[in-house]
């Protein structure tokens, strides 16, 4: 008997995972139906769509750095205040005093413009291989929303370092919100909690970054998943390509 | 609501509504109102009602400093105080463009913006682009004392002069 074995026979491995191990494709399909994680999944995947250039693999480099950023940004948070005098100086000492954190914050950067690039091709390859239309075509709406707060969460980390690159972007971005028309000056204030990028701008910048829009962006990402199993599995290179016009 | 009846089984024939059908309706109606109600409210409560912001006046000097051509910015408060032929007058300072600070350039006698290169000649008319409005005119009083004041918060009419 492997250790492996003697685990899978453990009664706290059994009260986890309820099936046995028998390689059976009833049993195969119990494992995936009957995890929280892994029911988003597809339970069967034909071997042709794992291949590199089927998908290049996009969505999945975009939720792997999803993943980078909610790791690192969540151990970036344990150093950072989001107030005026405490901001800039709690970059700097991530930079320059704590250990390893010019690592993490360097590989929060470098994930989120690889999340916005890879999502941006993840969307071309989806367009050229003809995956949004139907039965696909609200989960493209899904992914249409899910960039948006790619963009979005990538704006709003923007000012937390609060320097001059930050400052002037929020200024400026905040004033293309107020050319809206009716009510952009209304979307100004509320988005800067006053009429100045100041305290209140910081800190509703930081709670919309670290709260609402990822909360917002990992349950869209379930949506997502769920969907492409729902829809029939990922939608390569159409099979055919002199019977399509 | 004759929209709802249909939710709740088929309709079988038109019929004064139940009892059931009248307190269905009710407990919608309050789950809707409540609903729309906490919006207004969330909406109400985002909307800071106390700001700790940097007053928009500030004293900018006697009347006599401001000769005509005369310009004196202010970096702070994002404001030019201007002594024109006809009488003293404010400017913002604030690009109309994306709103960087523009700076005065007193060998050429004009306002410039250092983020995309808007030009204003000193009455806050573009000049070149990408600006695409004049730069607003300011409130200027006099105080007590008879100093002028800037209000950077009000934005007058192109071309009122203030004469003290």
């Amino acid at each position: 008997m492997t250790v492996g074995e003697w685990v899978r026979n453990t009664s706290v491995y059994r009260s986890v995972i309820r099936h046995g191990i028998a390689p059976t494709n009833r049993n195969r399909s119990l494992i995936i139906f009957e995890n929280l994680f892994l029911h988003v999944h597809p339970v069967k995947v034909r071997e042709k769509t794992l291949r590199f250039t089927h998908t290049f693999w996009l969505g999945g480099i975009t939720l792997a750095t999803t993943i980078i950023l909610v790791a690192t940004g969540i151990l970036l948070m344990f150093y950072y205040h989001p107030s005026v005098p405490q901001a800039y100086r709690d970059m700097k000492e991530l930079q320059y005093v704590v250990d390893n954190g010019v690592f993490l914050r360097n590989l929060h950067r470098w994930a989120a413009h690889l999340m916005v690039f890879s999502a941006f091709l993840h969307m071309l390859r989806v367009f050229y291989h003809r995956a949004y239309r139907p039965p696909r075509q609200f989960n493209w709406v899904v992914g249409v929303v899910l960039l948006l707060l790619t963009l979005l969460l990538s704006y709003t980390g923007y000012l937390l370092p609060w320097d001059q690159l930050a400052f002037w972007g929020v200024s400026v971005g905040t004033n293309m919100a107020k050319q809206a028309p009716l009510v952009g000056e209304r979307v100004r204030f509320f988005l800067l909690g006053g009429n100045i990028v100041s305290e209140n701008a910081l800190l509703r910048f930081y709670v919309l970054h670290c709260v609402v829009l990822p909360v917002a962006l990992l349950l869209l990402i379930s949506v997502h998943i769920w969907r492409v199993r729902k829809d029939g599995g990922v939608q390569g290179p159409p099979d055919d390509e002199r019977r399509t016009p | 609501m004759p929209e709802l009846e249909g939710m709740f089984g088929p309709e079988v024939e038109e019929e004064t509504p139940t009892r059931r059908d009248f307190f269905t309706q009710i407990g919608v109606g309050a789950c809707a109102v409540a609903a729309v109600a906490s919006g207004i409210v969330t909406l109400d409560y985002l909307e800071p009602k106390v700001l700790f912001e940097p007053p928009t006046t500030y004293v900018a000097g006697s009347p006599l400093d401001f000769a005509p051509g005369v310009v004196v910015p202010n970096q702070e408060k994002k404001a030019f105080v201007i002594g024109g032929a006809n009488g003293i007058y404010a400017l913002s300072a604030v690009c109309t463009h994306l709103g960087c600070i523009t700076r005065y350039k007193s060998d050429e006698s004009a306002i410039a913006c250092p983020c995309h290169g808007s030009r204003f000649d000193l009455e806050g008319n573009v000049t070149h682009g990408p600006a695409p409005r004049p730069l607003p005119w300011l409130d200027v009083s006099q105080d007590a004392n008879g100093n002028l004041v800037v209000d950077t918060g009000i934005v007058i009419a192109h071309g009122k002069v203030f004469r003290p």
